[in-house]
């Protein structure tokens, strides 16, 4: 018992150490799906029928491959073919990022198709042009009505960063492995390095609440608050 | 310019939605200063007519001139150029929820006006108290009542220095104790010279503020005409047959 608080002392810094390696690796990736994500909706909802077949046919792959198959498909196979030099850390966060575009695009698009149609008459109306439409009325409406789905993804995401230790990113679930490995104290390390991603979740979660709160829309609420 | 000149005049308009035929080959003029009301059974193609007019709905023949020139609507600037200077009123209002009243104004004078925020804000302000709302310019969408909805709605619409105005069953979403305001705001437009062309079922606003009916039917102008050419005492026209009803549904209410 002693032991194994002793070791957890010892591992802890070490550990912690890697939370910083997850933050960047899930930070990246959700912003990358912001930004991949926004675009593909709009090209579903807004765009040309060729532009919705590659939009469609990019969220039909990622989501039907296995998270752990596309980053070995990618570590592994496409970024050596193309001579990229990534650092693990760099590829789980492009390969995480490029995943969660897929589902953050499917958000987007259910907030988007949510917004009365009539908004976007009315803004071509007043002579607005259709980006400006859709950067000025559009997004920030969706943006705040799909918050609530994007922190269940940014949960999804923060998880699914631990299978970064297969191809030896060092975050949290790497080290916890590695102190494991040498100590022999798997339960009391892993369930410490559970803790870690408990804490990690639900701070995150709780955050993007915050902000949920702060950034509704008066006389919207379902909440009163 | 002579009051005959039209600002606005289309011909020959047209549009199918899949193999409903909606209009069927429509024209119209809008002298300066006219109003012309749109009456005529749903699904008449009213709506469609006012929203080809500026081409929220892209008609699929016609032509659209505006002061004195064609539009070309294949060519985005153009459009939106022309878009700036005909105001559009909905039935629904369509504010932006996630804007205040106030901001509603602001927006299209900065983005599409160009205008500096403080600029846009002193207009936005006069735009309010137009229509009897400076003070509730902070106040958001949800917090307001329909008729406020659609008093900011015009307020927005007239910031743009709109040449016409295009109403499209402005006071049809509203609850009958609140169609009063709305009604006022209209008036106070036509006696200011304001050009519009609006669909409505109100009857008052028909009779007084008409310089031409337009009764519409299967995507046709079936009736045009003064409201005493058309109202008058027996005349059997369709469109007395029309507003008789709309009395007789008025009265039954009241």
């Amino acid at each position: 018992m002693l032991e194994s608080l002793s070791v957890i002392k010892d591992a802890l810094p070490y550990l912690l150490k890697g939370s910083f390696a997850t933050g960047v690796i899930v930070v990246g990736a959700m912003l990358i799906g912001l930004a991949l994500g926004l675009l593909m909706a709009c090209g579903m909802v807004y765009g040309r029928k060729w532009v919705r077949l590659v939009v469609g046919f990019y969220i039909w792959f990622f989501q039907g491959v296995p998270v752990l198959v596309l980053l070995f498909l990618f570590y592994f196979g496409l970024f050596n073919f193309l001579g990229l030099n990534f650092t693990a850390i760099t590829a789980v966060t492009i390969v995480l990022g490029m995943t969660t575009a897929a589902y953050q695009a499917n958000i987007f698009r259910g907030a988007m198709l949510s917004i009365p149609q009539g908004q976007f008459k009315a803004a071509n109306a007043l002579g607005m042009s259709n980006v400006q439409a859709i950067t000025n009325i559009i997004l920030p409406q969706v943006l705040r009505i799909s918050i609530p789905a994007w922190s269940n993804e940014f949960s999804i995401i923060l998880k699914d960063s631990a299978l970064a230790f297969v191809i030896g990113a060092p975050e949290i679930m790497a080290r916890t492995q590695f102190v494991a490995s040498r100590t022999y104290q798997h339960l009391p390390l892993y369930i410490t390095a559970g803790l870690i991603y408990f804490v990690l979740t639900w701070s995150g979660v709780k955050g993007l609440r915050a902000l949920e709160n702060k950034v509704r829309i008066p006389g919207y609420s379902h909440q009163g608050n | 310019m002579s009051r005959s000149e039209p600002i606005l005049k289309v011909e020959n308009i047209t549009k199918s939605f899949g193999s409903a035929e909606i209009l069927k080959g429509v024209g119209l003029e809008l002298p300066k200063g006219a109003i012309k009301i749109l009456i005529g059974p749903s699904g008449g193609g009213k709506s469609t007519l006012l929203q080809c007019l500026n081409c929220l709905v892209t008609p699929d023949s016609g032509t659209i001139w505006f002061n004195g020139g064609v539009v070309n609507i294949q060519k985005s600037k153009e459009l939106y150029a022309f878009r700036q200077q005909v105001g559009m009123i909905f039935q629904d209002f369509n504010l932006f929820d996630h804007l205040t009243a106030l901001d509603n104004i602001i927006i299209a004078l900065c983005k599409v006006k160009k205008m500096s925020k403080q600029q846009a804000r002193e207009r936005a302000m006069t735009e309010l108290d137009q229509v009897g709302l400076g003070d509730k310019g902070h106040l958001y969408p949800a917090e307001l009542s329909g008729g406020q909805k659609q008093r900011v709605a015009i307020a927005r619409a007239l910031a743009m220095d709109p040449k016409v105005l295009l109403l499209d069953e402005p006071t049809s979403a509203l609850d009958p104790e609140l169609v009063g305001e709305v009604v006022a705001v209209i008036r106070s437009l036509a006696h200011k010279g304001m050009t519009m062309i609006m669909a409505t079922h109100q009857i008052s606003l028909i009779r007084n503020l008409a310089d031409e009916i337009l009764f519409m039917k299967d995507g046709l102008i079936a009736e045009r005409g003064t409201p005493d050419e058309l109202l008058g005492k027996g005349c059997g026209t369709l469109s007395q047959g029309f507003c008789d009803k709309l009395n007789e549904i008025a009265g039954e209410e009241s």
